[in-house]
C-alpha cells in the first residue's frame, strides 16, 4: 500500500517537476506562470494588460495573414452559391426595388419634417465615422466578436457603435494601438435597448451566442399586440450610446419557446468593411 | 552538398511539424473548436497537444504550448493564460501516464484522454463561468467532449503516420 502511494508520488514529482529532453521549462513552472496570469488578468493589472496589448498587435495580423488562403475558399464558396441563385435574385429584387421606390417617397418627406422638428427643439445628433476592414471575424463561443484595423491611434474609443451600412451591428470593447475588438449585437453579454415599431414599445436585446438576439425586459404585455404583425426593431438611445432609429433587425414570433427571435438585419459572418461611428447628441434648453 | 542541405532542411521542417500544426490551428478563423455545424465540433488542439506530449515530447515542446495557449485566448478572446494553463494540465496528464506506463495500450491512451478533456473542459467552464462571469454553453462543452473523444482514435492514425516519416527522415 505505502509502495503505490510512493509510485504515485514518484510519477507526479517526475511529471511535475522534470525537464525531459528538449524541454527548456518543466512543467508546474509554466502551469504556475499561466496561472499568475490568469489571476494577474482578472485584478487588470497593469503589466498583463500592457503583454496583452502587445499580443494583441502581433496575433491579430497573423491571424489575418493565416487565414488569407481559407478566407479565398470561403468567399469563393458564396460567390458560386450567389451565381447559382442569380436569376431567383434578380426576381426577388425587382420586387423589393419596386416597393421601396414607393416607400422611399414617404421616407424622404419624414426625414425633412423630422429635422425641422429637432431644430424645434435645438436637438441635433452629430456624428464622426470611420470605415474599417475586419481583420479576424473568429467564430468563438465565448465571445462573438470582430477584430478591425482600426485602434487608439485612429482616435477609435471603448463604445463606439459598429455599423454596417445603415444596420447597427456592435459597438467596441477593446482599444488597442492599431486595432480594436467589437462586441457583436449576437453575443451572450450584449445587451442594447431598442424600440419595438410600430407598436413603439421600449426593450431591450439581448444577444443569444447564435445568429440571433431575443427580446428582454419589456414594461408592457405585447405578446398578443405583435401577433400577425411585422415588427421593426430600433435603437431607442436610451443609455447616450447609440443613435435613437438605428435598424437593428426584424422580430419573428415563435410560439414554441416563448420568446421573440430578433434577426438581425446584417450578417454578421459576411463583414469586411464596417463603420466605426460614435454620436454627440446635444439637446436644446 | 546541396542534396545533404536539403535533407536537413526537410528533416527540421518535419521535426517541427506538430509545433505548426498547433500554432496554425490556434491562429486559424475556421476552428473546429467553433464550426458553424450545429451539434458538430471537436478541440483539435487537444487531440494534438495530447497525442505528442504523449507519444514523443520532444516534437511538442512545453514553451511552444505555453505560447499557443496565450495566442488562442487573444484570438478568441477568453482571458489570457486560461487556454495556456488547460494545455499545460493535459501535458501534466500526459507526462504522468508516460511515467506510470510500461507498455502503451490504445485503450488506456483514450480512457485516459476522456478523462483528460473531463477535467481540463470542467476546470475552463467553471474558470469561465464562476469567476470571469463569462457565459457559456454546456451542451456546446458537451458536445465538444464527446467528438474530441470519438475523433482520437481517427487523429491517432494520422499522426501516426506523420511520426514514421518524422523517424524515417531523421533515420536517413
Amino acid at each position: 500500500m505505502a509502495s503505490s502511494r510512493d509510485d504515485f508520488v514518484i510519477a507526479i514529482r517526475s511529471a511535475f517537476l522534470k525537464k525531459s529532453y528538449q524541454q527548456k521549462f518543466s512543467l508546474l513552472t509554466l502551469i504556475f506562470l499561466s496561472f499568475i496570469i490568469i489571476i494577474l488578468g482578472s485584478f487588470n493589472f497593469k503589466a498583463i494588460q500592457y503583454i496583452k496589448i502587445g499580443i494583441n498587435e502581433v496575433v491579430y495580423r497573423s491571424s489575418f495573414i493565416v487565414s488569407i488562403p481559407e478566407n479565398y475558399f470561403k468567399n469563393l464558396n458564396i460567390k458560386i452559391e450567389e451565381h447559382m441563385n442569380l436569376y431567383n435574385q434578380f426576381k426577388k429584387i425587382e420586387i423589393e426595388l419596386k416597393n421601396l421606390k414607393e416607400k422611399k417617397l414617404s421616407n424622404d418627406f419624414l426625414v425633412l419634417e423630422n429635422n425641422k422638428l429637432r431644430e424645434l427643439i435645438n436637438e441635433t445628433v452629430q456624428s464622426e465615422d470611420m470605415y474599417a476592414k475586419v481583420l479576424v471575424d473568429k467564430d468563438s463561443p465565448y465571445l462573438k466578436s470582430i477584430i478591425l484595423n482600426k485602434g487608439s491611434k485612429n482616435n477609435v474609443k471603448i463604445g463606439m457603435a459598429i455599423v454596417d451600412n445603415s444596420y447597427l451591428v456592435g459597438k467596441i470593447i477593446e482599444v488597442n494601438y492599431t486595432n480594436s475588438r467589437a462586441l457583436l449585437l449576437s453575443d451572450l453579454n450584449s445587451k442594447i435597448p431598442v424600440l419595438l415599431e410600430p407598436l413603439d414599445i421600449h426593450a431591450v436585446v439581448s444577444g443569444t451566442g447564435k445568429n440571433h438576439g431575443v427580446i428582454e425586459y419589456t414594461k408592457d404585455e405585447y405578446d398578443q399586440k405583435i401577433e400577425g404583425k411585422e415588427i421593426i426593431v430600433y435603437t431607442s438611445g436610451y443609455g447616450g450610446l447609440f443613435k435613437p432609429g438605428l435598424p437593428v433587425g426584424k422580430m419573428i414570433a415563435e410560439d414554441k419557446i416563448k420568446k421573440n427571435v430578433v434577426n438581425f438585419f446584417s450578417d454578421f459572418r459576411q463583414l469586411d468593411y464596417v463603420k466605426i461611428v460614435s454620436y454627440d447628441i446635444g439637446s436644446g434648453n | 552538398m546541396s542534396s545533404l542541405n536539403k535533407n536537413t532542411l526537410i528533416r527540421s521542417l518535419l521535426f517541427y511539424l506538430p509545433v505548426f500544426f498547433l500554432f496554425l490551428s490556434v491562429l486559424n478563423e475556421i476552428d473546429f473548436n467553433y464550426l458553424e455545424i450545429k451539434y458538430f465540433s471537436f478541440n483539435f488542439a487537444y487531440i494534438l497537444i495530447f497525442y505528442w506530449t504523449l507519444k514523443n515530447p520532444r516534437y511538442l515542446s512545453y514553451g511552444s504550448i505555453f505560447l499557443a495557449g496565450l495566442i488562442n485566448d487573444v484570438v478568441v478572446g477568453i482571458p489570457i493564460g486560461a487556454s495556456s494553463f488547460c494545455y499545460l494540465l493535459i501535458c501534466a496528464v500526459t507526462a504522468y501516464l508516460r511515467n506510470i506506463t510500461i507498455t502503451p495500450n490504445f485503450i488506456n491512451d483514450w480512457i485516459s484522454l476522456a478523462f483528460t478533456i473531463l477535467l481540463v473542459n470542467s476546470i475552463q467552464v467553471i474558470s469561465l463561468d464562476f469567476i470571469f462571469s463569462i457565459e457559456v454553453n454546456y451542451l456546446r462543452y458537451i458536445i465538444n467532449s464527446c467528438f474530441t473523444f470519438i475523433l482520437y482514435p481517427i487523429f491517432l492514425f494520422l499522426f501516426n503516420i506523420l511520426e514514421k516519416i518524422i523517424k524515417i527522415q531523421k533515420n536517413d
